[in-house]
């Protein structure tokens, strides 16, 4: 508990100080965050694009696809915005910098998590956001208590579940340190997989990502419990209530890998 | 050494450069097959709920998927090509260095960047290509001279990606920090390649607009050819009347960037 408090701390400074030093080059940091916005904004306009040609995609509509959309986005732009800068650690092990980290007293996960911490991939999670809330004013969703409590649960399980597979891609590079693009397969492909209502896909896929990586669990099942839809692989209802679990199950083995593979890290000794 | 003979040996230096990182290859072929594998899907729903959207038949739909990830880092589409080390080699002013050389900066580059595109073609374009042709049904040239059709149009798509890159490396002599631009030519490519959605599928006005730009010369101009849509000489035409007036406008950026800016450095 105290280690956590501890790399809790080193988290907030490092992301502080990588935040003033942003704030040095102000208008460079507005295009950046406005670049970010717009990058992931395309995403949605290609979306739209589809739908100028059809009515529905897999069955769900322009306002439902918006839904699962925003729900990706903002749990994935969440995690990404904590912890995205991990994909560079595979350059740290190829150029030994990470030696540097491993001599201060502060949690190399922390250190690492908060490396060149930036405010700008707020713009990926302003987007989804804005995507969601016009998906909410669209669709017709019979809303009840839980429903509505599942929503935040849902956010903050996704961000949870992401997190988990940044941390697990960023173990990985210890060992394939050149490969950092494989982690690319599972973050940014996992997002634009969510995007896409399950019915798009097929039941093989649908049960890679429910059963061994669990993406589904950030927004297909509980989204379609709150949109009163079927989920494909025909789950119990009471599924749509496990993501919570399911990220801090990611989170724990997610941790002992980079724990394994911090040990196994030698150092390039140039 | 003749002019020609450094060039290919340059070329030649740029594709051993890339052979070089096995594992990061491996990596990129992997995530481009994922990445085709969910387009293909969400491509199979569109094309179901409308046959023949943009005039391709799903199976071409299916092969538009698997040609975009072959050619995405071909042609760097979002960019990652050489230009990211020239403008790098611009900020620190080593590029000074470049231009002491006896040989012309743009075609040195452009040298390096064929011998990257070449390897990129076949280190990580050829296997998620054949990866979709096996898993799904693909519509795929029965006759030779589609392919070679094809493959022409692949070698001008090189060079307008070229053409498009070195603009952007450019602009590094006055703006210094390329970050911005290089965020903006990767959003242009992406869009406007037809990487996200085939720009035949665009409706209107934007659909002839992005039709016309040369963005449509690097995806939409090579697949047209192999799936049989387009008439070779109109689209050789339009290719390399776009690289000519990109890697002429190279040519002047570098005249006037060479005259007239102060390279960094001491």
């Amino acid at each position: 508990m105290e280690r956590l408090a501890e790399g809790v701390r080193a988290y907030r400074l490092i992301a502080a100080m990588w935040v003033r030093s942003t704030m040095a080059y102000r208008a460079s940091f507005v295009m950046t965050t406005f670049g970010n916005f717009a990058a992931t904004f395309l995403d949605f306009v290609a979306i739209m694009l589809m739908f100028s040609r059809v009515d529905a995609l897999g069955g769900y509509p322009l306002p439902e696809v918006a839904f699962l959309y925003g729900l990706s986005a903002v749990s994935f732009g969440l995690a990404d915005l904590v912890i995205g800068s991990m994909d560079r650690l595979g350059r740290r092990v190829r150029d030994g910098t990470l030696d540097t980290l491993l001599v201060r007293p502060a949690p190399v996960l922390a250190q690492v998590a908060a490396d060149r911490f930036a405010l700008r991939r707020l713009g990926r999670v302003t987007q989804g956001a804005l995507v969601l809330g016009w998906s909410l004013t669209r669709v017709d969703i019979g809303w009840t208590a839980d429903r509505l409590l599942l929503m935040p649960v849902m956010v903050v399980s996704g961000c949870g579940i992401f997190c988990a597979v940044f941390v697990a891609g960023a173990a990985f590079q210890f060992v394939a340190q050149d490969a950092s693009e494989v982690q690319n397969a599972f973050t940014y492909g996992g997002t634009t997989l969510l995007q896409y209502p399950p019915t798009v896909f097929t039941k093989e896929l649908l049960r890679g990502v429910t059963f061994v990586l669990p993406l589904a669990f950030v927004n297909w099942l509980p989204a379609t419990y709150v949109l009163g839809r079927p989920y494909p692989l025909g789950l119990p209802r009471w599924v749509a209530w496990t993501p919570p679990l399911v990220a801090v199950g990611c989170c724990a083995l997610a941790g002992l890998a980079w724990r394994a593979g911090l040990r196994s890290y030698r150092s390039t000794g140039s | 050494m003749g002019a020609g003979r450094l060039y290919a040996a340059v070329a030649a230096g740029g594709f051993r450069r890339y052979a070089t990182y096995r594992a990061a290859t491996a990596a990129g072929v992997f995530t481009n097959t994922v990445f085709g594998l969910i387009l293909v899907y969400t491509y199979l729903a569109l094309w179901s709920e409308k046959p023949h959207l943009g005039g391709y038949d799903q199976a071409q739909a299916v092969t538009y998927v698997w040609l975009g990830q072959a050619l995405l880092s071909t042609l760097a589409i979002g960019g990652g090509g050489v230009e990211d080390e020239l403008m790098e080699r611009i900020r620190t002013g080593d590029v000074a260095i470049d231009l002491y050389r006896p040989a012309d900066l743009q075609l040195w580059w452009l040298a390096a960047d064929l011998g990257r595109a070449f390897f990129q073609l076949l280190g990580r374009g050829v296997v998620p290509f054949v990866f979709g042709a096996l898993c799904f049904p693909v519509y795929l040239p029965a006759d030779a001279g589609t392919w070679a059709a094809f493959l022409v149009s692949v070698g001008l798509a090189m060079l307008v990606g070229f053409g498009i890159r070195y603009l952007v490396a450019l602009s590094a002599f006055w703006l210094l920090d390329g970050t911005g631009v290089v965020q903006m030519a990767w959003l242009a490519g992406f869009f406007c390649s037809g990487m996200l959605l085939p720009l035949n599928v665009f409706p209107g006005t934007l659909g002839e607009v992005v039709r016309a730009l040369p963005w449509s010369s690097l995806l939409q101009a090579p697949a047209d050819l192999l799936l049989g849509r387009g008439d070779p000489v109109r689209t050789y035409l339009f290719q390399a009347g776009w690289a000519a007036a990109l890697l002429g406008a190279g040519r002047l950026v570098q005249s006037a960037a060479t005259r007239r800016v102060v390279v960094q450095g001491g």
